[in-house]
């Protein structure tokens, strides 16, 4: 996906390639389930529905606009500087888009407390900064990021999905484990709200996703 | 009998009627007689020992603690209640209670390694036929039903059909089960009443029992005691049970846990079958007679300063140095790494036990540990074998030379 750099002749917006931009990083070359970058955030967040999806638009929106900022400054970062000058990119949108969630949703913003701030450091972010918009142009990038960005929010809200379910027998805060279900001796599972069952269930996933394509198993 | 599974095999073959079920078919017919395969090639030394036969052995050397068990269950209630009724019917309680358990375990593990191998077609392992009478007998016997089901259904996919089966597990599948339990349904699982009301530990409605009964196992009164008040260690030993009783097993506990006795016998039976490990054993033992005694002598409080002795009959450390930590899958294969990896479960299990207050029982989750390490002892136990023979090679050629 790199060498992206014929300037020959001008492409639709949704041309077959850029379409992969997009498409690509859902499935099969899936930030978490392939490349198995940025777990960290997926162990911790992901024990609440409304969590795992404020934090998905967040690194959509951070993503989508470093990548665009990257690649219009990509002629006139130096390289040596270039990771600085990434990471204050990164760092700034972050910086706004906790300010956004402080303002707009506070408890939400409470809950995910350090790892809004995290986000600098998720390693999908830089590096689809690194191996994507330093080398392309604006629009593609842009659908890169929010690919990937996206990639990264589905597992995020799957696993966030069956997590607050089977451990809190809520969805998005309201009860979906009707009473009498507790009533005949259901539990919350406890299991769930702890961070291995978000490993877990990553594993599950990866297990389904490669049970169904299986280009993606290695056979080496 | 033979002649039936001759008659209908055809059906499960290629072109017959089920070829689907063969797997099935397979597994009952080597349950019941030793497989009729001849080597095709070459001349082969064979055993009868194949792995059906090696579980079997397990599943004997458990039957005397499964017994006991049962008649502990019964025991345990009527003593609650405050009734004294003939010992059959104190064994009759408890075969009621625990014989679901059983059945339970051995249903929906089976029904997953069922699928499992029809699905990837290979032979059904006969792993589980221990495993399925390990989940009873290391849980409360008050664990509901539908909870012994989630969590064997968790071990047997998470813990042995991802690596590969059985063979590949990574750790031991019964206190897999049991872990999660322990995690995911924490009120069931440890302290002293559970949310239906109930005693965690014996059969009877806490509300109903004398006052004089408490629930609580040896290893739960010593851990409380020993955190919130003053208790000198002759006050913890005073509210335990009789050392005696705990090397009996007339205590409460996992069903099967209680009796060091009986576990001691079930323990000469693999070793002498051969099924289990003599050395992993004494080094868990050892391990653990060693840490006691460090903390014997660094006592700050009174779980410190208990007899090294009552570690031993306490809780599952018994059960787990026999049946958990001889898991042949999940050991270490090596013969000093054995040592090591023995040595290692009984350290931990005695620290988990007396530093961790939030942990009353450290035998589960020291064996896991270990599992985890055991390729990395086998490891390191290969590599230093190669690089003394090395040596050895190298001086004997310099002194040819």
């Amino acid at each position: 996906m790199s060498e992206n750099n014929n300037q020959t002749q001008p492409e639709a917006l949704f041309s077959a390639r850029n379409k992969k931009l997009l498409t690509n990083p859902l499935g099969k070359d899936n930030p978490i389930n392939v490349q198995v970058l940025g777990i960290c955030s997926v162990l911790a967040i992901t024990v609440q529905l409304r969590t795992s999806l404020v934090m998905a638009i967040s690194v959509v929106a951070v993503m989508g606009l470093a990548n665009v900022i990257i690649s219009i400054l990509r002629k006139t970062i130096p390289p040596r500087i270039r990771i600085i000058v990434q990471l204050t990119v990164i760092a700034s949108l972050v910086i706004l888009v906790d300010q956004v969630l402080k303002a707009f949703v506070y408890d939400i913003s409470r809950q995910l407390s350090v790892f809004v701030g995290l986000i600098i450091t998720n390693c999908i972010i830089m590096g689809r900064l690194e191996a994507f918009a330093l080398k392309n142009k604006v629009w593609p990038s842009f659908l890169d990021g929010i690919g990937n960005a996206a990639g990264y929010g589905w597992v995020l809200l799957t696993v966030g999905f069956f997590r607050e379910l089977l451990g809190s027998g809520t969805l998005m805060g309201h009860q979906v484990i009707p009473d009498f279900m507790y009533e005949m001796g259901y539990e919350n599972n406890g299991f769930m709200i702890l961070p291995p069952m978000a490993l877990i269930t990553v594993g599950v996933i990866i297990w389904v996703q490669r049970h169904r394509d299986r280009s993606l198993v290695d056979v080496s | 009998m033979h002649n039936l599974l001759d008659k209908v095999r055809p059906h499960f073959e290629k072109g017959g009627r089920f070829p689907k079920m063969y797997r099935t078919f397979e597994a009952f017919e080597t349950f019941l007689f030793v497989k009729g395969d001849v080597t095709t090639r070459g001349s082969h030394i064979r055993d009868a020992m194949d792995m059906k036969r090696t579980m079997f052995h397990v599943i004997i050397a458990l039957t005397p603690v499964l017994l006991f068990g049962m008649w502990n269950v019964g025991l345990q209630h009527y003593r609650a209640m405050g009734e004294e009724v003939a010992f059959i019917d104190q064994f009759l309680f408890g075969l009621i209670r625990v014989l679901p358990l059983v059945v339970v375990s051995y249903a929906s593990g089976l029904i997953v390694e069922f699928i499992f191998a029809t699905i990837r077609d290979h032979e059904v392992n006969e792993g589980f036929l221990v495993s399925g009478m390990l989940i009873p007998l290391i849980i409360p016997v008050t664990t509901p039903l539908w909870m012994v089901a989630v969590a064997t259904v968790f071990a047997v996919i998470i813990g042995k059909e991802v690596f590969g089966g059985t063979g590949m597990n990574i750790l031991n599948p019964a206190l897999l089960a049991r872990s999660f339990l322990f995690f995911a349904y924490p009120a069931y699982l440890s302290g002293e009443e559970n949310p239906a009301g109930n005693f965690v530990w014996t059969q009877a409605p806490a509300d109903q029992a004398v006052d004089a009964f408490s629930g609580a196992t040896p290893l739960a009164v010593a851990a409380t005691e020993s955190t919130i008040g003053e208790a000198s260690v002759s006050q913890i030993m005073e509210s335990m049970p009789s050392a005696l009783e705990m090397f009996l097993g007339t205590i409460p506990g996992s069903v099967g846990e209680t009796s060091t006795l009986l576990i001691l016998l079930g323990g000469l039976i693999l070793v002498a079958t051969g099924v289990g490990s003599v050395r992993i054993m004494l080094s868990v033992v050892a391990g653990g007679l060693f840490m006691g005694l460090l903390f014997n002598l660094f006592a700050v409080n009174a779980f410190m300063e208990l007899p090294v002795y009552y570690h031993l009959i306490m809780g599952g450390f018994a059960f787990g140095t026999v049946y958990m930590a001889t898991d042949p899958v999940s050991a270490s294969q090596t013969g000093s790494g054995k040592y090591i990896y023995g040595f290692l479960i009984g350290v931990v299990t005695l620290l988990i036990r007396v530093v961790n207050p939030a942990y009353p029982e450290g035998m589960m989750l020291a064996i896991l540990f270990m599992n985890v390490f055991a390729p990395l002892i086998d490891h390191y136990v290969v590599e230093a074998n190669i690089k003394r023979r090395m040596k050895r090679l190298q001086a004997v050629g310099e002194k040819s030379a």
